[in-house]
């Protein structure tokens, strides 16, 4: 039975995140042919709205109100409740990001449904759906049914590829003005220590240092070649505590979780805690002095030397596969 | 101060895991106190020495969790909750989590309560919001650091790696991100003294909850590892050459590049 699949539509610093469309794609799977409605929240967001159409939203709905500029739980809560009831979907579909981690819980005790969080595949279609999610770190996978009642998920950022664009689509854009008061959070101040460039979550190539790295000029060689592959630079905990680099480089369970199709770890032993933000990436590459470091059990590829001298000579190698191509 | 510390049981995924029968192998594992939870932990021992009152800390679980409760005690709560599900609940997930601890703490007027951002184990990071949510009060996630002053609450929160500054009040419910604090260690005399501080055990009996109440609504239909990486290909040979076949073999045979 086709069904109608509710989708929150995120965007950071005016632009939506790949996220957005990775979450349409995994509704259409839910739909079965079902209608996809994109939800935006914000003060001003209309203007993104034809881009979700055109990654297979057949219509978005925007809420748009001064107190939705930042993000609280409550205001996102009030107004996304109000959209959902309205549109009454069967189903509902947020990226596990910051935000849809703080908020689905919410929407979900409210509704009193269940919810299947980081989600990375989804099995099957419709009813049948399956989702397929890690646990325990990384290390064991389930897969869950949601028993009756909405289906609500978060998929995990970079997991399953959005639909191909298709810049003739057209849908409806509609706006529902929703009354937005109590709010019991009032965000003072938000210090952006995210890099500009390549958002990590997203990245398609990481290289990421750890404590091996040794000093905040050692990330240097890192970022020559993350710049050369197009890709952003990570780290692991020991680096950020180190002060090497800043925690919002950070990757592993505290930190960020990637899935980027090449992940190049450079001075990092392979905690279980930093394992865990990485290991469903497509192809690892290691490169440790110790070739016993835990990081080569996961590695699809490794080389045992320094990476002050393993970095360079890559990042020169690349150069010439780029010229040649 | 009434705070509550909700404390998960969780396996220590440092060891190794193995699944048999569809189900995680549990004999002879570690368990531990889930790691953030311990951030928890220590801030509300922090937030109680500052301000007074009480710290509760709260398991749902079996017989086991006990251990942990402990450990929690030991580390200087003062009171322990045990609400054992062992012989009433069958399936489970984070609604009938949420559900039975709400349930408990709803005639308790806590005026703090801290949980873990997520649980190394279940990992889905959504018991906290929704038992703030069943309660009626507000929360926050991620807490980097806390600051409370008579009802108002200043907090820092880690957002991807920026930070939020914000201002609330209680009584609220926080999740605990690394970073919080530096969890303390069991002393020898608090060991001690956790033997003998109360250690209170319902069942959902107790709490007037009909199993019918808490069904739950998502379903585990299978648990596996992951596929078997082939061994991953330490190169050799001259470095010059192993740089080489990388780049070869990440355009080549991987196609990533
Ligand atoms: C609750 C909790 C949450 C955590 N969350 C995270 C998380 O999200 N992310 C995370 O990363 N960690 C996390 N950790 C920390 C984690 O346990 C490890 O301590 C951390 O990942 C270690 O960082 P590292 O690999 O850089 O350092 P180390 O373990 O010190 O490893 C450094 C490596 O560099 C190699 N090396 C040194 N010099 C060179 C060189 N010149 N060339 C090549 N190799 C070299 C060494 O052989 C070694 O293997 C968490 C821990 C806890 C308790
Ligand atoms: C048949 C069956 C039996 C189960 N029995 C148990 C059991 O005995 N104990 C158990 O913990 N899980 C049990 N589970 C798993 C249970 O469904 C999840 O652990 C629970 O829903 C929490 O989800 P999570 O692991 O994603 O935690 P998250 O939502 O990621 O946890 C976040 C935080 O919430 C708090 N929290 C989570 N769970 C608990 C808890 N149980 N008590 C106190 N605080 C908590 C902690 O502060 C934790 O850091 C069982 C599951 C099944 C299918």
């Amino acid at each position: 039975m086709s069904k109608k699949v509710l989708v929150l539509g995120e965007a950071r610093e005016g632009a939506l995140r790949n996220v957005s469309y990775e979450a349409i794609a995994a509704a259409k799977q839910i739909s079965e042919g079902g209608e996809i409605v994109s939800v935006l929240l914000g003060d001003s967001v209309k203007e993104l709205a034809t881009e979700l159409v055109k990654y297979g939203a057949d219509r978005v709905i925007t809420v748009e109100h001064p107190h939705l500029k930042q993000y609280t739980s409550d205001g996102y809560g009030q107004a996304l409740l109000a959209v959902i009831d309205q549109e009454k979907p069967e189903a509902i579909v947020f990226g596990h990001t910051a935000l849809g981690k703080d908020l689905s819980p919410k929407i979900a005790s409210k509704l009193q449904v269940g919810l299947v969080s980081d989600v990375t595949a989804i099995e099957g279609e419709g009813d049948a759906a399956v989702y397929v999610r890690p646990i325990y770190s990384g290390k064991a996978f389930e897969k869950v049914k949601v028993k009756d009642g909405i289906k609500f998920i978060t998929i995990r950022p970079n997991n399953i590829a959005p639909l191909v664009k298709d810049d003739g689509k057209t849908g409806d854009v509609s706006s529902l003005s929703v009354e937005i008061t109590n709010l019991r959070t009032i965000i003072k101040e938000v210090v952006r220590k995210s890099s500009e460039g390549v958002d990590l979550s997203e990245a398609k190539v990481v290289i990421a240092g750890g404590r091996g790295v040794k000093s905040e000029e050692g990330f240097a060689p890192l970022k020559e070649l993350a710049d050369v592959l197009g890709g952003a630079v990570g780290a692991s905990r020991g680096a950020c505590d180190a002060d090497y680099c800043d925690y919002s480089l950070q990757i592993g369970q505290t930190g960020k979780v990637v899935t980027p199709d090449l992940y190049i770890a450079a001075g990092i032993s392979g905690a279980i805690q930093h394992l865990a933000g990485m290991s469903n990436s497509k192809i690892i590459v290691a490169i440790n002095k110790d070739p016993e470091a835990n990081i080569f059990k996961v590695a699809d590829y490794g080389i045992v030397g320094d990476l002050f001298e393993v970095i360079p000579m890559l990042t020169e190698e690349f150069k010439k596969l780029k010229v040649n191509a | 101060m009434n705070i509550y510390v909700l404390v998960k049981r969780t396996f220590d995924t440092e060891e190794k895991i193995a699944v048999s029968g569809g189900k995680i192998q549990e004999d002879g594992a570690e368990f531990i106190i889930n790691p953030y939870d311990e951030y928890a932990i220590e801030e509300a021992i922090q937030v109680r020495d500052a301000h007074g009152g009480e710290v509760t800390v709260l398991t749902m679980g079996g017989e086991d969790a006990e251990k942990q409760l402990r450990t929690a005690l030991a580390m200087g709560a003062d009171k322990a909750v045990l609400i054992n599900i062992e012989d009433d609940v069958e399936e489970m997930d984070q609604f009938t989590a949420a559900y039975i601890i709400s349930e408990y703490l709803k005639d308790k007027n806590p005026d703090l309560i801290l949980a873990g951002n997520v649980a190394i184990d279940g990992g889905s990071g959504q018991v906290g919001p929704r038992v703030a949510e069943l309660l009626g009060i507000n929360y926050v996630t991620t807490i980097t650091n806390l600051e409370i002053n008579g009802t108002s609450v200043s907090i820092k929160r880690d957002v991807e790696g920026d930070t939020e500054v914000l201002e609330t009040s209680l009584p609220l419910l926080v999740t605990a991100q690394q970073g919080l604090n530096e969890p303390r260690y069991p002393s020898l005399p608090g060991i001690m003294k956790a033997k003998k501080k109360p250690l209170e055990e319902v069942e959902l009996d107790d709490l007037d909850i009909d199993e019918d109440d808490v069904e739950a609504k998502t379903e585990t239909i299978e648990i596996y590892l992951p596929p078997k990486k082939e061994a991953g290909k330490v190169l050799e040979g001259e470095l010059a050459e192993q740089v080489k076949e990388l780049v070869h073999l990440l355009h080549s045979e991987a196609k990533v590049i």
